[in-house]
């Protein structure tokens, strides 16, 4: 985040936003486990744009739209991943980052936060945008570590994104309602999955696209050397992959008039009541 | 032999497979039940400038090829959706754009376009010639800087939903004739007015699919000699010029209808259990689907030719009347093995099944029956004796 406050007028004027925005596998498909490397079986899965990466796109394309300025799209994945990209720049993001190695493959989230940061800083931007968390994984941990390497703030669960002046304000969803939370820019938001309802790729857009820039990176390129990424440079290791407990079953209270009574004594035991 | 799509290509594709997926099942239902116009869908597809994807750049549309067009339409009809209410503005214009005035061009491209203004009316079948276009009575008679066109049109869709008319009219009596496919002409008519002015008056037909066909009946319609295009008398040429596009437009539908019967069939087989299995673990419920996809895949690979064909400037009569045919029979076939597949649900509106059958049913018989398609393979293709 090179780009300092300093040296910006105090209104700003635009708002250049970069999105991480990851490929996963189709909804469609059941995501298998690769046992022997015990990592999510890619190659040769039908795959697409994070829907919740979707959003995030959607979200900075309408902050550009408000305030001026560019959305760049980022990525980490593999050399295929340049059609999710395309998707993003079909629906109006001006330039997109791919960074692909096979010396990345195997990185943790860690790993995966330091190539996001490190493409991240080769530009200027005001703002990062990403998902909550990603919908194949789910880890949820890539935006704070990736914040942390930033050295800026993070704004997470953001159901609503504004730039006021200098700032970023945002309407952060919590388990009891909202808070009301804001930093200064530059600063790193996740999105909240049903921020917003992404826009689809027009046909000007997509033809639009063809003629932008998608910049591709290799770990090398952006200064990573193989013990920082990868599986060499993993500090998560996964042991072991197996399903979910199987819950045990719920108690079924058969309604013979004394439904309500029965239900009112079990929540009572559980000390619900 | 490279049958790939290109990424473009993949990418259309999948943009309108996602801007069908906000119209599911249900709206077209309830259009279906309400006999509606789908306004939201035609406006969310012209809004993404898919109808535009035909005209020229210069033009402001896309300038894509017929290739494009056919997947965005194949794309419409594989979502559960039903191009037919809105695949004539991308491209009854081509009339226009071929054979029209710069000035004319100019004046029409731009906005058709950008969507403000519907060219999606095509007025050719009348009740006395029905498939002998070229014995069409609706005159059109010159006056001054004016032409005078009298006559009746049937049959003619989107009349109430689209701000101008293509219309196929004789300026010539078919008696004074030599060369019979001459003395038909082609104007453009602002509808809107024609009909404020009452000297057209649209009639609904009603008929078994949400189709939104009228007939109409033109007194007296007084328009500007400029909205003739090309040249007198030569419109049924330009009509005929049209055709190849609309089959491969129309053989896409079918496709698209094709895979959507395909898919509902095979998951309802795989999912439905009778007998204490699948039913399609049944021979008789499985091989009807399985006959019914290759016949679609076939029909894909002769549209894709004609497509092919026609973006590389080349002939490709017979393969787009073939595509139409192929692809039109194939969806039939897969529509009643589908509902065979779904029993007694198949005739149940919730499943969506007997509605689409509907649908491509039409597609056996217009834009063009497919007998005449036959009669134009057997005359003209293969040189046999004309039965007509
Ligand atoms: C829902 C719908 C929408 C339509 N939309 C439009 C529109 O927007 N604009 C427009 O101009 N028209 C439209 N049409 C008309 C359509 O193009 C005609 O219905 C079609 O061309 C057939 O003409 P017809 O109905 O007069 O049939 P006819 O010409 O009367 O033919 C009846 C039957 O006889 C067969 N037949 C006739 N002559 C021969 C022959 N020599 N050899 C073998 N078989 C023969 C035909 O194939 C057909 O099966 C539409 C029709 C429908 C049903």
């Amino acid at each position: 985040m090179a780009r300092h406050l300093l040296t910006r007028p105090v209104e700003w004027l635009f708002v250049n936003i970069a999105v991480c925005a990851k490929c996963v596998p189709i909804s469609a498909v059941t995501i298998e486990i690769d046992p022997t490397t015990k990592r999510v079986k890619r190659e040769g899965v039908s795959h697409e744009l994070d829907p919740a990466a979707a959003s995030a796109v959607e979200e900075a394309l309408r902050l550009v739209e408000a305030h001026g300025g560019e959305v760049t799209v980022v990525t980490m994945g593999m050399p295929n991943a340049v059609d999710e990209i395309r998707k993003a720049l079909a629906m109006g993001a001006e330039r997109g980052v791919l960074i692909s190695d096979p010396a990345l493959a195997g990185s943790d989230t860690l790993g995966t936060a330091k190539a996001l940061a490190a493409a991240i800083k080769k530009g200027q931007y005001d703002m990062v945008i990403c998902a909550t968390e990603s919908t194949d994984t789910y880890s949820g941990l890539v935006p704070g570590q990736l914040a942390e390497l930033l050295g800026v703030a993070a704004l997470t669960f953001a159901k609503k994104v504004k730039v006021e002046g200098s700032k970023a304000v945002v309407r952060r969803q919590t388990d009891f309602g909202y808070q009301v939370v804001e930093a200064e820019l530059p600063v790193l938001i996740t999105v909240s999955s049903g921020i917003n309802e992404p826009r689809y790729p027009s046909l000007k857009g997509i033809m639009g696209a063809k003629r932008k820039e998608i910049a591709t990176y290799s770990a090398a390129d952006v200064g990573l050397s193989p013990d920082q990424v990868g599986e060499s440079g993993a500090r998560e290791k996964v042991l072991t992959v197996g399903k979910p407990p199987t819950r045990a079953q719920g108690t079924v209270v058969t309604d013979e008039g004394d439904g309500g009574v029965k239900i009112a004594d079990f929540l009572a035991s559980l000390k619900v009541l | 032999m490279d049958f790939s799509l290109t990424a473009e290509q993949r990418d259309i594709r999948e943009a309108v497979a996602e801007l069908c997926s906000r119209f599911p099942d249900a709206y077209w239902r309830g259009l279906d039940r309400q006999r509606a116009y789908p306004e939201a869908f035609v406006k969310a597809l012209t809004e993404a400038g898919w109808l535009a994807a035909l005209i020229p750049t210069e033009y402001e549309g896309a300038g894509l090829g017929i290739t494009e067009g056919a997947i965005i339409l194949e794309e419409i009809n594989h979502s559960g959706g039903n191009a037919a209410t809105a695949h004539a503005q991308m491209y009854t214009m081509g009339t226009v754009l071929k054979h029209g005035l710069d000035a004319q061009k100019r004046k029409y491209l731009p906005a058709i376009a950008r969507g403000e203004l519907r060219l999606q009316a095509f007025g050719v079948t009348e009740p006395n010639s029905g498939s002998e276009t070229t014995r069409l009575e609706t005159r059109a008679v010159r006056q001054g800087d004016r032409y005078v066109i009298n006559g009746r049109k049937i049959f003619i869709s989107r009349a109430q939903h689209s701000d101008l008319l293509l219309l196929l009219a004789r300026t010539t009596p078919y008696d004074e004739l030599s060369d019979k496919s001459r003395g038909l002409s082609v104007f453009l008519v602002d509808l809107t007015e024609a009909v404020a002015k009452g000297q057209i008056v649209i009639n609904p037909v009603e008929v078994m699919i949400n189709h939104h066909t009228t007939e109409l009946v033109i007194q007296d319609l007084e328009i500007p000699a400029e909205n003739l295009i090309g040249e007198e008398g030569l419109g049924f040429r330009y009509i005929i010029d049209g055709w190849n596009a609309e089959r491969i437009l129309v053989a896409s539908e079918a496709i698209g209808d094709g895979h959507w019967f395909v898919e509902r069939a095979s998951k309802y087989a795989s999912e439905r259990v009778v007998f204490g299995r699948p039913i399609g673990a049944n021979q008789g419920i499985q091989f009807p689907i399985s006959q019914a996809f290759a016949h679609i895949e076939a029909a894909d690979l002769m549209r894709h030719k004609a497509a092919w064909l026609f973006d590389t400037g080349q002939k490709c009569g017979f393969e787009a009347n073939s595509a139409k045919l192929l692809a039109s029979q194939a969806s039939w076939e897969a529509a009643n093995a589908c509902l065979d597949t779904h029993g007694g649900y198949g005739f149940a509106v919730d499943y969506d099944v007997e509605r689409k059958l509907r649908e491509t049913r039409l597609l056996m018989t217009a834009p063009i029956s497919n007998n005449m398609v036959l009669n134009f393979i057997g005359q003209n293709v293969l040189g046999m004796p004309r039965s007509y």
